[in-house]
């Protein structure tokens, strides 16, 4: 992993798992005394936050539902920064992959829903790659900025999707820019149908069958960076693409390979909202999922293992969030937005405020590790 | 007999006390916030009516994502609360779920009509409103040419423009009537720059009214006005104040009202479910007239549309629902 030898020698559990908890804890402190401000107790606003994200099996589904988001388009930014590349336009790709996993929807659907899935499955990712390949294809054969021309995309893929919902995909007789309700057949099972398959009593929440897709693209990713040839040259090139060169590796291919992987996971996020859902096409589903999931990979270490212990944490930020706007009247919205944002902040931008701190410790706790090992080796 | 005295004072006392039961009532708004200078402010300031006068405190939520919409609704239900509101066509699908879980609930939703037994869905008739503002444009203009700059093109805003049409041409059959919308998507509600542009295009094509029904993007088209030396017809709350002397009258939609008194019914154990249709009758919608712009209606413009008014009320007149038939021609 790259930014793992940004550790400055520490033992891995420490970069990332130590880290990262100080760091979410001075980031809670720091909320702290904004809610002690506004007048409310600090410690009854971390117990509501809790309680609304993990307390109940419905907050579960709620937060599990936010988590989905955030793995997708947090394995679609980390498998372009394993190549060195920084894919800032998740949020128009899910945005498009979207629009393919509506189009399947709803113009496939004489198809049965065994097929219908994979088609829209494989709709998604097609478009979310297409949307990523032409900023790769720049960036690879033209040398333009990867960073600057997918923040343009994304404000395309905002442009496109109102024009096509707006003139072509609308309802007639909708006061709002949003398709038809796809037919019964053509929706992901929610998470309390299949429960109730299984004979199990779940609450409704959004929470579907995308989030075991997400688990598995999480596996396919990390057989894939850490497992194949192919992640193996997209490690190289994004080490070092000179000696990648060097060594046969051609960096414009990967670079596009990366890419269109990066796009059609990214694409997934449409999935879960469109297909899962809403269950029709609709304005601005992506709700800033894929710029949030910009962080939560460089929280996860870009590791899925990483994503997903950090996917959990923001969807129950918002989860939990949510129900403590809900129970506190003086915490707005607002509030918890820069909640999660001094999480981010701390997590993700002052990633490594506290190393000072602990180096010192660490250091001496491995000097006496190696000692305590060369004396047991002298006996 | 004291005994009868007495069961009759515990009978009393017993009524009083299921009178005066508190009801726990809960607002969702939509995703332009309670503080949004336009239709979620004029709910806003209808439940904080209420809470001042009651002493009642409120529930409230103001959604961030589609999903949270349905959530909010379920968990203010789950949690007991009784009658809750739903501000916004945007929620009818949410509530629609919703009402069918809580049959116990009472819900009402502003702008939308949603068919549950227990959902109160309550609609203006704003065509009605904007053909008064629309005879008060056409009797106030020197040139015979007014503007309409309507937010979202959406049936609802239309309605708006079909009404005050239908009112300017009531009174000046010769007279023009300019329509812009400033968008298509829920961007337009808020865009006060593109609304002044599209009131100074008005203006330049001869234009000295202009109606704004597009919610924050109005703020913008009552600043042209004001700075280019023409009038301006506010929308929703009574916006007069904004620039006394430059904003002829405002259309009045009183979402303030209804969303007390689905809280007060609710409290007096009168609400009903059902559709609620606020027309010119119940004072649903209607004209501003107060200090502020009472040097520009003169007793023969306010006689004038008292009396269309009257006629409407009376059902000898009637203005064509531009959502009835999905086209304005009447």
């Amino acid at each position: 992993m790259a930014t793992a030898d940004a550790g400055f020698g520490l033992p891995r559990w420490a970069v990332n798992g130590l880290l990262p908890l100080v760091n979410l804890v001075a980031a809670f402190a720091v909320s702290g005394i904004v809610i002690l401000i506004l007048g409310e107790s600090p410690v009854e606003a971390v117990v509501a936050l809790v309680r609304g994200a993990f307390g109940f099996r419905e907050a579960w589904g709620y937060t599990l539902y936010y988590a989905t988001n955030f793995i997708f388009t947090a394995l679609a930014f980390s498998i372009a920064a394993h190549c060195g590349l920084f894919n800032i336009g998740g949020e128009g790709q899910g945005y498009i992959g979207g629009l393919g996993v509506g189009l399947a929807c709803l113009y496939l659907d004489v198809l049965p829903f065994f097929l219908l899935v994979p088609v829209a499955i494989v709709g998604g990712a097609l478009f979310g790659a297409a949307w990523a390949w032409v900023p790769a294809y720049l960036q690879a054969r033209r040398g333009s900025h990867v960073v600057i021309t997918t923040i343009m995309f994304n404000f395309i893929a905002a442009t496109v999707m109102v024009y096509l919902l707006v003139n072509v995909l609308i309802e007639p007789g909708q006061m709002s820019p949003q398709s038809r309700d796809f037919a019964e057949h053509a929706r992901l099972p929610a998470m309390h149908d299949m429960m109730g398959w299984l004979g199990i009593d779940f609450p409704r929440t959004p929470l579907n069958a995308a989030f075991i897709w997400a688990l598995a693209c999480a596996g396919l990713v990390w057989v894939y960076v850490w497992h194949t040839r192919w992640g193996y040259e997209l490690r190289t090139v994004g080490a070092n693409p000179d000696a990648a060169v060097y060594a046969g590796i051609s960096p414009a291919r990967n670079i596009v390979r990366a890419m269109v992987i990066s796009g059609a996971l990214a694409g997934m996020m449409g999935l879960n909202e469109v297909m899962g859902v809403n269950q029709r096409l609709l304005l601005n589903f992506t709700a800033g999922y894929g710029f949030v999931g910009i962080a939560v990979s460089l929280m996860g270490r870009n590791h899925p293992v990483g994503i997903l212990v950090a996917s959990l944490l923001f969807g129950a930020l918002y989860q939990g969030g949510a129900e403590l706007a809900f129970e506190m009247p003086r915490v707005s919205r607002e509030l918890v937005v820069v909640i999660q944002g001094l999480v981010i902040m701390f997590v993700g931008a002052l990633e490594f405020l506290f190393l000072p701190a602990f180096r010192p410790w660490l250091q001496k706790r491995r000097q006496a590790a190696s000692a305590a090992a060369a004396a047991a080796e002298q006996e | 007999m004291k005994r009868i005295l007495f069961a009759a004072g515990m009978a009393l006392l017993l009524v009083a006390a299921v009178g005066a039961e508190e009801i726990k009532p809960a607002v969702v708004f939509d995703m332009g916030g309670k503080f949004d200078k336009s239709f979620n402010e004029g709910i806003y300031n209808g439940v904080e009516k209420f809470r001042m006068e009651t002493g009642i405190e409120y529930g409230e939520f103001e959604v961030t994502n589609e999903a949270q919409r349905e959530q909010a609704l379920r968990n203010f239900a789950r949690r007991g609360y009784n009658p809750i509101i739903a501000v916004g066509f945007g929620q009818a699908p949410a509530l629609d779920k919703v009402a069918a879980e809580f049959p116990d609930t009472s819900f009402s939703i502003i702008d939308m009509v949603v068919d549950q037994p227990n959902v109160q869905s309550i609609v203006f008739k704003e065509h009605e409103g904007s053909f008064l503002v629309g005879m008060i444009a056409a009797l106030a203009s020197e040139t015979g040419k007014v503007g309409f700059v309507g937010g979202m093109d959406i049936p609802l805003i239309r309605r708006f423009a079909c009404g005050y049409e239908q009112g300017v041409m009531f009174v000046n059959s010769d007279a023009q009537v300019y329509q812009n919308m400033t968008g298509t998507t829920p961007a337009a509600w808020n865009d006060p720059v593109k609304g002044a542009e599209l009131a100074k295009s008005q203006f330049d094509r001869g234009a000295d009214i202009v109606f704004a029904a597009a919610g924050g993007t109005g703020l913008g088209v009552l600043q042209a006005a004001a700075d280019g030396g023409k009038l301006s017809i506010g929308v929703d709350s009574n916006q007069n104040y904004l620039h006394p002397g430059s904003v002829l009258t405002s259309m009045l939609k009183r979402v303030d009202v209804a969303a007390y008194d689905v809280f007060k019914t609710a409290m007096d154990d009168t609400w009903e479910a059902g559709i609620k249709d606020l027309g010119l009758a119940e004072d649903g919608v209607g004209w501003a007239l107060d200090e502020n712009n009472d040097s520009l209606i003169t007793d023969e413009m306010a006689a004038r549309v008292e009396a269309a008014r009257a006629a409407i009320v009376a059902g000898e007149m009637s203005v064509h629902d531009y959502m009835a038939s999905n086209s304005c021609a009447y």
